[in-house]
């Protein structure tokens, strides 16, 4: 075991992948000469050669489509979207042809494809650069949808999703990039649509994903001390949900949080909340649901005021102790 | 370039085949008997079997939502096209799929496509993978003039230029983008030059030639693979509407006779007799058999079984 950042295990991922099977290429905006905008890829493009590290021109649109239509003919692409704001430019490509390809060919392909791409504020990017769309993608059957929180997470996840011979979409916090862990010196993977209980608990369970995973855990050091004992699952893919954890959790403690930092109206809270209300959890509740996302407004610039639009620690408390 | 006598009677076999094929098509359209749309490419056969005769089974090509042809150039069984057409079990897509879908990945048909350019892309990224791969074979995009409008055409395009990937872009110009004729959707009337931008060669065809046009993705096979993308335009003519339900208020029927009179059928078959290639009767013969196999692939459609509900979720994703 040994500590690297977020950054780093993406980074680990990738290449051990790479090493691992010749198929696997790596196309995206500045990701080989100079290293990735979030210094991600850095050292890829010195060890795998411009043949499979490939920096493209600014058009997401070709970026997932070539990738997707590689992938149906025999590579591994990796495609990188800089930034998740713009795969919007992607859209017909990643839903229409990606997603879709396997069933509307009577299975006669697969795409074994990963895009993955930095998402969410803090960064002071603002409005076009700072937003977590991820729960938009989850409504796309064909299309897989993870969020790791941790370097732990995201190698195994990382992993996984390559090997997966369907699209994966793969999203990558940007304050995350920096944060540190224990992460194995071997191979590992960790299964797609399998949730983590970070910290177990008994009070109330915060279902939560991403960039708020930590948060909820100080949070649940900080109410530890007041003898309220929090479970934190951290769902890690977002799409298969894994709701036999998320279920049991919420039958276990009777009272359920859940905490994203994507805008609370659409959000993919609304999808955990009904898979708990729609299950026998529902008979073990003690308190109604309660969802706590970002506020329903574009991210501002203003460090205070983007900081207050995603779920705070005080925010976070106040959301538990309206359950107890 | 001298093309060998069977080739060209095969080639007129598969014109008249996908003549019949959408014939027939349209036909049980107008009986009711089919689901959804579907968009004919009768008039355009020169283009479709031109081109996929120049290709061997292992060159890859993504159709349009006009497709048929294309596939059945690609030697696609007729049978499982009706099939899906019918949107039955035996159907390429099991049904689930339908006309606007059909492929054939055995045959390098890596599928029609329902979305206007959307298949460019991923034609971009099937000739990445053989340049990768060190394959000798080469991928041909098909798309139509509207889609030379569309974002996914450029990018395309320029990416693949860059890259020096091998494909063929192979414009169908049909002269309507549904209802709307080229010259209110572009302000160029040579969609060739659009090749220009990204620094590749770009060609204009007589899209109802097929002779020319087989000799010319010959030799576009060939320079591909040693220099990169190049743009072939095919100018040619759609003889029914943009899909079944259209009215045709936008063109006149003197224009729809006009391009009538140049039928690659009819100007093949011409050929094939002057050059003593073929007699009335092996003629008549060709075109006999075609219209059986027509006959054969709807007589299994119609004895072929549904998909069942229970199958749904197959195919949402690989293992």
């Amino acid at each position: 075991m040994r500590e690297i950042t977020y950054a780093e295990a993406v980074r680990e991922a990738m290449s051990e992948e790479m090493r691992r099977d010749e198929r696997v290429i790596f196309i995206g905006e500045d990701i080989g000469v100079y290293g990735g905008a979030f210094g991600v890829s850095r050292g890829m493009l010195e060890e795998f050669g411009e043949e499979r590290v490939r920096d493209t021109p600014i058009s997401e649109a070709i970026i997932v489509g070539c990738a997707a239509g590689a992938a149906a003919t025999g590579l591994r692409p990796i495609a990188e979207i800089m930034f998740s704001d713009f795969l919007t430019f992607a859209m017909d490509q990643l839903v229409n042809q990606a997603a879709k390809n396997r069933f509307q060919f009577g299975g006669q392909a697969m795409v074994p494809m990963v895009v993955r791409t930095p998402e969410g504020s803090g960064t002071g990017a603002a409005e076009q650069h700072s937003q977590s769309p991820e729960a938009w993608f989850c409504n796309i059957p064909g299309l897989k949808v993870v969020a790791p929180s941790t370097p732990y997470d995201v190698k195994g996840l990382l992993k996984s999703a390559i090997r997966d011979n369907n699209p994966v979409l793969f999203f990558e916090q940007k304050l995350l990039y920096r944060t540190k862990g224990q992460v194995p010196d071997d191979d590992y993977t960790i299964p797609i649509g399998k949730a983590d209980i970070k910290k177990t608990g008994s009070d109330v369970s915060i279902i939560t994903y991403g960039r708020m995973v930590q948060r909820c855990l100080e949070v649940a050091d900080e109410l530890d001390s007041r003898n309220i004992s929090l479970e934190v699952v951290d769902v890690r893919t977002l799409n298969p949900l894994d709701r036999d954890c998320i279920v049991g959790s919420a039958k276990k403690t009777g009272r359920v949080l859940i905490v994203h930092e994507a805008c609370q109206t659409g959000g993919l809270g609304g999808e955990i909340a009904a898979v708990v209300a729609d299950s026998d959890a529902f008979f073990y509740l003690d308190a109604p649901i309660k969802r706590l996302g970002g506020l329903d407004v574009p991210i501002p610039y203003n460090p205070n005021l983007e900081a207050q639009v995603v779920p705070t620690r005080e925010k976070i408390v106040q959301a538990v102790e309206s359950l107890l | 370039m001298n093309i060998p006598n069977d080739l060209l009677l095969d080639m007129y076999y598969k014109m008249v085949q996908t003549r019949y094929f959408e014939e027939t098509a349209a036909r049980l359209f107008v009986e009711g008997k089919v689901h959804g749309t579907a968009h004919f490419c009768i008039g355009e056969e020169a283009a479709s079997i031109g081109v996929s005769s120049a290709l061997d089974q292992e060159d890859y090509v993504l159709q349009t939502h006009r497709g048929h042809g294309e596939g059945i150039g690609k030697g696609m069984d007729l049978k499982r096209m009706m099939a899906e057409f019918l949107g039955k079990q035996t159907g390429y897509c099991k049904g689930k799929g339908g006309c606007m879908h059909i492929a054939d990945f055995s045959k390098g048909s890596l599928g029609a496509n329902g979305v206007v350019s959307g298949g460019i892309p991923l034609s971009v990224g099937a000739a990445l993978s053989q340049k990768y791969l060190k394959s000798e074979n080469i991928t041909v995009g098909f798309f139509g003039d509207g889609a030379t409008n569309e974002g996914n055409f450029h990018e395309s395009l320029n990416l693949a230029s860059i890259w020096d990937l091998p494909i063929i872009f192979v414009c169908k110009n049909n002269y309507y983008g549904m209802s709307t004729h080229i010259n209110r959707s572009m302000n160029i009337s040579d969609i060739s030059i659009r090749a220009k931008s990204y620094g590749i060669k770009g060609i204009a065809l007589d899209g109802n030639d097929i002779i020319k046009i087989y000799e010319e993705t010959v030799k576009a096979k060939k320079y591909v693979k040693k220099n990169g993308p190049m743009l072939m335009v095919l100018n040619t003519y759609r003889w029914m509407g943009h899909s079944k339900s259209d009215a045709q208020v936008y063109r006149t029927k003197e224009e729809v006779n006009e391009w009538k009179k140049k039928c690659p059928i009819k100007r093949l078959k011409a050929y094939l007799l002057e050059q003593k290639i073929a007699d009335e009767a092996g003629i008549e013969k060709i075109e006999k058999q075609a219209d059986n196999d027509i006959k054969e692939a709807l007589e299994y459609s119609n004895n072929s079984p549904e998909p069942k509900i229970e199958d749904i979720f197959e195919d949402v994703f690989a293992d």
